[in-house]
């Protein structure tokens, strides 16, 4: 802004630095919890400063196998939850950019009956199909499988929805510049209009591995096996587990796990995911 | 090298809109054809129907001899340079200009000394390595042509290609496609609604109205015997004078009633360009000449010449005189148009000669 006074800068940071407090403390306080062992999580006041744990309770978790959970280690938790989310960010984009590409660049009969059909989707989210959409799983044999866990998540309407939209910003004199070119279909999907949406997929990817990441209701229903869980899930069986004491600093642990691959996602692609939400590389 | 024959081309969009009504030219090998008319006259559309991208739906475009009306843009082996330029954004400025070739396959050190050797003659050398967004708008349009250039295509077609740059620059391009196109030797079709360019750059010209020729020829042809009232207007800038006539007991008259004598008996239309009149202050009424006493409304020096826009008996007409010009606005004045340079129009708006 222009000629900003001292004071506005100090409220500025002020507001901010208070925002940046409230969100981060939480996250501060589960790290913190993470590297106490279980009498002192269970002694309150929980103390402000990590305790000495941090070596013995991530090793436990990662290496150990934690008990609670039918001795899973958080490894192959998160193994589960990447591939997961890999699987729904990548396939979705996959899915999206060629549905939207036939949607705007081809005529074909019934092409906006299409584009309505997919746009209606957006109004059915997972939720109010899941029963169906589970049976079909059962009566694929798709319980406790990665395809079981991605597969029916993979449709996105809105991937599409953003995805025709910038393709219909792309010039039409691009597309005829590309014909006169001797570029086919295809030569100008992948030679044009990918490098072009390059942001765009990247921005997508962040948005879209968080969801896949986040994921919880499907999961919870299609697997059954331990083996087969995603951390979240697994997060709430270490939780919610009747007979025994939560063991508390390794839940600590594991939620810090937990949002470490995203938060690594969206700082690694940051600088792609702002490119993608505002710059238009025409 | 090669001829473009278009035989009674027709476009109808299937919302009935006819955009190009049956139109005929012969374009010779090696010769710049201009398209121009105002928008929406069609010339874009049969631009973009000889470039295969868009349907013919009758008549038949040929190349080379060759109708090419069912093949695509790619194997009618033309080349194209559209008004956006349409560069590719993420590639540089070699990569756009070697993406055709790479398509069709040809070797990759060819596509290396041809791109070079044509970046070279349209001093783009520099740029290789740069993007279009790093570009100015002369330079993307440089690279829009060695796109094209570098393909060493059948035809060139043009689509408005110098309307988004400055006057300038515009001047200088056209310049130079002219000496490209020439020395190049390629058949080329271009489309522009800038008849100052279109009668600099053509060696046929082809005057467009409502999806019709209004008039084909010589630029300078067409410039001194416009087929039309419509050409007439449409060519020259100023544009030519038209005054309408009524048909008097003595036959054709001036609005103000006033009998023009020497005038063809059909004649509806009377036409001067403004550079074939004088304007005079005496009273003197010089014999075989159009003499009209007008009112001088306003002046327009350009520099080397000044147009007086004047009203003369409920007409508006332009009349150019060399330097500075002496008259003001508000004078009284006679503008005097000899007969041999006066042209004549019918009802129909068509030529009377």
């Amino acid at each position: 802004m222009i000629g900003q006074s001292p004071l506005r800068t100090v409220i500025a940071h002020a507001v901010l630095i208070l925002g940046i407090l409230i969100v981060a403390f939480p996250i501060y306080y589960t790290f913190v919890a993470s590297t106490q062992t279980l009498q002192t999580i269970l002694r309150p006041p929980l103390p402000l400063l990590p305790g000495d744990q941090f070596w013995t309770n991530y090793s436990e978790a990662l290496f150990g196998g934690v008990g609670r959970i039918g001795g899973v280690s958080v490894g192959r938790l998160l193994l589960n939850t990447t591939v997961m989310a890999l699987g729904i960010a990548v396939g979705k984009i996959f899915i999206s950019i060629l549905s939207a590409y036939a949607i705007v660049f081809f005529r074909f009969p019934l092409r906006m009956v299409f584009f309505w059909l997919i746009f209606i989707t957006l109004m059915l989210p997972v939720e109010v199909r899941i029963l169906p959409t589970y049976k079909v799983m059962v009566d694929l044999g798709m319980i406790d499988t990665y395809a079981g866990l991605i597969i029916p998540l993979i449709a996105s309407a809105t991937a599409t929805l953003l995805f025709r939209q910038f393709f219909m910003t792309i010039p039409g004199e691009l597309v005829e510049a590309a014909r006169v070119d001797g570029a086919g279909p295809w030569r100008f999907f992948f030679d044009i209009l990918l490098p072009l949406s390059r942001t765009n997929i990247a921005a997508l990817f962040v948005i879209l591995f968080i969801y896949g990441w986040t994921q919880y209701l499907w999961p919870l229903l299609v697997t059954n096996s331990n083996d087969m869980n995603t951390i979240v899930i697994a997060l709430r069986k270490m939780v919610s587990f009747a007979d025994a004491d939560t063991q508390w600093h390794l839940v600590m642990v594991t939620a810090m796990l937990a949002i470490l691959p995203p938060i690594l996602i969206v700082v690694l692609m940051q600088r792609w995911f702002v490119r993608g939400l505002v710059d238009s590389e025409k | 090298m090669a001829t473009v024959d278009l035989k009674d081309v027709k476009k109808v969009y299937p919302s009935g809109v006819e955009a190009v009504r049956g139109v005929s030219i012969a374009i010779p090998d090696k010769e710049l054809c201009v398209l121009v008319g105002p928008s929406g006259c069609g010339k874009s559309t049969l631009l973009r129907m000889i470039a295969g991208l868009e349907t013919i739906s009758s008549g038949t475009v040929a190349i080379d001899g060759k109708i090419v009306n069912s093949i695509g843009p790619t194997e009618r082996d033309i080349a194209m340079v559209f008004q956006n330029y349409a560069l590719y954004p993420h590639m540089k400025v070699y990569d756009n200009m070697a993406y055709g070739l790479r398509n069709r396959g040809t070797p990759k050190d060819e596509i290396d000394s041809r791109v070079r050797s044509t970046a070279k003659v349209l001093e783009l050398t520099a740029l290789l390595d740069r993007r279009p967004r790093e570009l100015s708008g002369g330079q993307r349009q440089r690279v829009a042509m060695g796109r094209a250039i570098v393909r060493n295509p059948k035809v060139f077609l043009f689509d408005e290609p110098l309307s988004n740059l400055d006057a300038k620059l515009r001047g200088q391009m056209r310049v130079e496609i002219k000496n490209l196109q020439r020395s190049l030797g390629v058949t080329s079709v271009y489309v522009t609604h800038d008849q100052l360019e279109a009668m600099t750059l053509a060696d046929i010209l082809v005057v467009m109205n409502a999806g019709l020729v209004e008039q084909t020829g010589a630029p300078l042809d067409i410039y001194e015997k416009p087929a039309s009232t419509f050409v007439a207007s449409f060519i020259g800038a100023p544009p030519m004078n038209l005054l309408p006539l009524l048909q008097g007991p003595a036959g054709p008259a001036l609005t103000d009633g006033k009998a023009v004598d020497f005038a063809p008996a059909n004649a509806a239309t009377l036409g001067f360009r403004p550079e074939d009149a004088d304007v005079t202050f005496g009273a003197d009424a010089p014999s075989g000449a159009l003499v009209l006493p007008a009112l001088v409304e306003a002046v327009e020096p350009v520099g080397s010449e000044s147009f007086l826009h004047c009203a003369a008996g409920g007409n508006r007409i332009v009349v150019r005189v060399a330097g500075r010009a002496t008259a003001k606005p508000g004078d009284q004045l006679r503008v005097v148009a000899r007969t041999e340079k006066l042209h004549w129009f019918d009802n129909a708006g068509k030529r009377v000669d």
